[in-house]
């Protein structure tokens, strides 16, 4: 077997700017938080320029990596190494929202039911009696002040409505950018170039229209249904599930954009040695996945 | 450090490290990024550790003594977090970036630059944390689980601050473990299979798996907290339908692997050290692989048995408790190939070898007290008590922090090319053991009389053994000086160690020259 030295940089700047950004990206959050509110505020630039370092440091470590992907200084092997961690961070990914979706099933199959009196905690219920317990909660145990009520939750609005109703559509969008971005795929193992842009852009565009459908689905709620952060457990877990998937989104959406304009400008992929967008259309089919869940646990049932 | 650095600098067929204080900031050697490890994990030791003395010193006597009970709290929280996630977790991690590769015949760690980040989020994190000390309302004070309500409602502001550094923490974890997969998976020697890898290899193999599954768990649970704090959420807020329990679920879901997290790396460790000094071949191998996967799968179906006093049905609870007992029978299997490795053995006494007999020893007492809070009925009178702190404590500081000071000894002359003082190393082990029984075994009975946990003032009952136990925690304390100064003496100079260093080890490690070169394996070796 011949042998290729595995290639380890000899020592490298962009890790420790990425510390120092995510520092001033933490420090800036954290400050701006607790200051919400007060007009006297300067944490706010620290965020900025956390996000500047970060974004720059980002942009040219990934440049030198492709660099020396060109140069061939990356042996089968590391690449190899590349495929297993981006398989890992996945991983990583799905346990974050495992967190949230355990946090949804928690709720409405043991802590709602027993402030509602129901199940053998239903003991609760002495807290707020009266409180009935279903569920998307619409109306929170504790209907004081500290809670804007919704008029209308984001569940399936029955048959009649079903094509008035957006995550229908997001739902159609999204998996059909599922389906073009294995397409692009498909075209580059065939060395076809133009046809791998081509789908490359539908898929883009299809994750630029879920985020237009999505905000639009936000303005709904915030305007017209009244559903909040604010509206009790059934807007925190809406909010919370689909906006951490929406940033998912975006983040996918931007790595697909940055495959295809690496493989418009500088003519990046070839049939054998594209790992770059592969990675970036295994985070597309998570965010995919994570999406049918959210359909079905959040909207459906 | 240093003497890694002269005796390479006439070495000119490698690439040697880089001079001035730049090299430790761009470095992406696996061995300096591993030195950085452990001595950061070492200076928050040594931070962690001057919070336990407060708080032993104000438990000296009852009555209030020296501090407010207000930072009495911080001081407990933080000695806890920063014990947890920048003494333990560094150490460990320091270990593997040292070890791993030359255990499986790499040239490096498989991504080298994002070592480097993972190394250098945790000085930001931490400055952060102990910044909180001197922010309006003092640090956190909620203790190292930070339940809500109390890290919600009642928290002080520096919560966010928390928040935020446990989720950078968490990226650190996050991709060093990724780094640490990767390089097992993908990086051995030919002719390495899986089941020929070092045990302390296979033990970060399952350490890194669980820190990938459950630090995004943790990231959700402050996530929650955030939100519930500035954002109007009802996450953990009963009033607006959650629930202050279902904290405790999430946090616990992250918390219970997370034990295990520090003390799987201490079983691989303990497992070569006792091989080498017995100067004989494990007792079964494959065993103490399939103990460890073992308990790695069951500490996901365990996590509430820290929640049985918070009103759990009836099912959950009787679940909880059977299924945490099964984790003692892979201990067990452990345990008892350890015992049986020394068996007929010839046993010698060095400092590593000490302090890993006394880390069976003493982590299985820490194991037993375990069972015994295991038990539903019984835990309803342990719960929150000093008992449950001996329990702990014997876990993680015989258990997790002896197993790192023996790799120390036991792996310094590879690193250092240089001998450690025996002696000193000996009375280093003796004081520490001393030290470590007499602070936490007296809180045993202190607990099981009915002493509650983190408390700053106690009935009169309990004075004499709090003021034994403070004594001890002091001796333990100072120790530790003793040990900086016998590792800083021997990075100075000391007699040469031999590659093989000890008698009986066997290893790729100790095919290298001493000190490790600062490119092991460019090429990988044949392993037979």
């Amino acid at each position: 077997m011949s042998y290729q030295k595995y290639y380890v940089p000899e020592d490298s700047k962009y890790p420790i700017y990425i510390a120092t950004a995510l520092f001033l990206l933490v420090m800036g959050a954290a400050g701006t938080i607790n200051d919400l509110g007060k007009p006297e505020s300067n944490s706010v630039y620290i965020l900025y320029s956390g996000f500047a370092v970060f974004a720059i440091t980002l942009y040219f470590w990934f440049r030198a990596v492709i660099r020396e992907h060109i140069a061939g200084l990356d042996s089968a092997q590391l690449q190899k190494s590349f495929v297993f961690g981006m398989g890992w961070f996945i991983f990583s990914e799905v346990m974050f929202f495992a967190a949230f979706f355990g946090a949804l099933f928690y709720v409405r199959n043991f802590s709602v039911p027993w402030l509602g009196g129901d199940g053998e905690k239903g003991l609760a219920n002495m807290l707020w009696e009266g409180f009935e317990a279903s569920w998307p909660v619409m109306s929170t145990p504790d209907a004081g002040s500290a809670f804007v009520l919704a008029d209308k939750s984001m569940s399936w609005p029955g048959w009649g409505n079903a094509l008035k109703w957006l995550p229908l559509w997001n739902t159609i969008v999204l998996l059909s950018s599922s389906v073009t971005v294995h397409f692009a795929h498909l075209a580059l193992k065939n060395d076809n170039k133009k046809s791998f842009n081509t789908w490359l852009g539908v898929t883009v565009t299809l994750a630029l229209i879920f985020v237009g459908l999505q905000a639009a689905e936000y303005y709904e709620a915030y305007a017209h249904y009244g559903l909040t952060l604010n509206s009790g457990i059934y807007g925190s877990t809406f909010f919370m599930l689909t906006g951490f998937h929406g940033f998912h989104v975006m983040m996918g959406g931007f790595m697909l954009a940055v495959m295809l304009s690496r493989s418009v400008f500088y003519n990046h992929f070839d049939p054998h040695n594209h790992f770059g967008f592969e990675a970036a259309s295994w985070y597309w089919h998570f965010v995919d996945v994570v999406w049918v869940m959210l359909f079905l646990f959040v909207y459906i049932l | 450090m240093s003497a890694v650095i002269e005796s390479h600098g006439h070495d000119d067929h490698h690439h040697g490290p880089a001079k001035g204080l730049t090299r430790w900031l761009y470095t992406t050697n696996h061995k300096d990024i591993g030195s950085l490890y452990l001595w950061f994990s070492f200076a928050m030791f040594l931070i962690g550790g001057a919070m336990a003395m407060v708080i032993r010193a104000e438990l000296f006597q009852p009555g209030m003594q020296i501090v407010e009970p207000e930072f009495y709290n911080q001081m407990l929280t933080l000695h806890g977090l920063i014990m947890v996630f920048g003494a333990v977790m560094p150490a460990f991690v320091g270990l593997a970036n040292w070890l791993v590769p030359m255990m499986v015949g790499a040239p490096d760690m498989a991504l080298p630059r994002m070592n480097n980040l993972s190394f250098w989020i945790l000085p930001f994190a931490f400055f952060i944390l102990l910044s909180s000390l001197f922010m309006e309302g003092g640090a956190p004070n909620f203790g190292w689980t930070f339940y809500a309500p109390l890290s919600t409602t009642y928290a002080p502001p520096s919560v966010t601050f928390f928040i935020f550094a446990v989720h950078i923490m968490g990226a650190s974890s996050i991709m060093g473990s990724i780094n640490v997969i990767v390089t097992i998976m993908n990086m051995r020697a030919p002719g390495m299979t899986l089941m020929k890898m070092p045990l302390f290899v296979w033990s970060w193999l399952i350490t890194a798996y669980l820190l990938i599954a459950v630090m995004p768990v943790l990231a959700g649970a402050v996530t929650m907290m955030l939100m519930d704090i500035h954002f109007g959420t009802s996450f953990f807020n009963a009033a607006g339908g959650g629930d202050p329990v279902l904290f405790q679920h999430i946090f616990w879901f992250f918390g219970h692997p997370e034990v295990y997290i520090m003390i799987l790396p201490a079983f691989g460790i303990a497992s070569h050290i006792i091989e080498t000094f017995s100067r004989k071949q494990l007792f079964g191998y494959a065993s103490m692989v399939w103990a460890m996967a073992s308990i790695a799968i069951l500490s996901f179906v365990v996590w509430a048995h820290h929640m049985f006093t918070v009103g759990l049905p009836l099912a959950a609870e009787l679940f909880f408790m059977w299924a945490t007992m099964l984790i003692a029978v892979p201990t067990g299997v452990k345990v008892f190939n350890w015992v049986t490795t020394m068996f007929k053995g010839s046993i010698s006494y060095e400092t590593p070898m000490l302090f890993a007999i006394a880390f069976v020893v003493l982590f299985t007492i820490g194991g037993f007290s375990g069972l015994m809070l295991a038990i539903t009925p019984a835990d309803f009178q342990y719960h929150d008590t000093y008992f449950v702190v001996a329990h702990f404590h014997y876990v993680l500081v015989p258990g997790s922090i002896f197993s790192i000071m023996a790799a120390v000894y036991y792996w310094i002359p590879k690193w250092t090319g240089n001998m450690y003082d025996e002696r000193l190393g000996k009375l280093h082990f003796w004081l520490s053991f001393i030290g470590v029984n007499v602070t936490f075994f007296p809180q045993h009975w202190i607990g099981l009389a009915g002493m509650p946990r983190r408390v700053p003032d106690y009935a009169l009952q309990f004075a004499d053994w709090n003021m034994i136990s403070s004594v001890g925690a002091f001796l333990f304390g100072a120790s530790q000086i003793l040990f900086m100064y016998i590792v800083l003496k021997t990075v100075m100079g000391g007699k040469k160690a031999t590659p093989q260093v000890w008698e009986g080890s066997r290893g790729l490690e100790w095919t290298v020259e001493s000190p490790a070169p600062y490119h092991t394996f460019t090429t990988p070796p044949k392993v037979n």
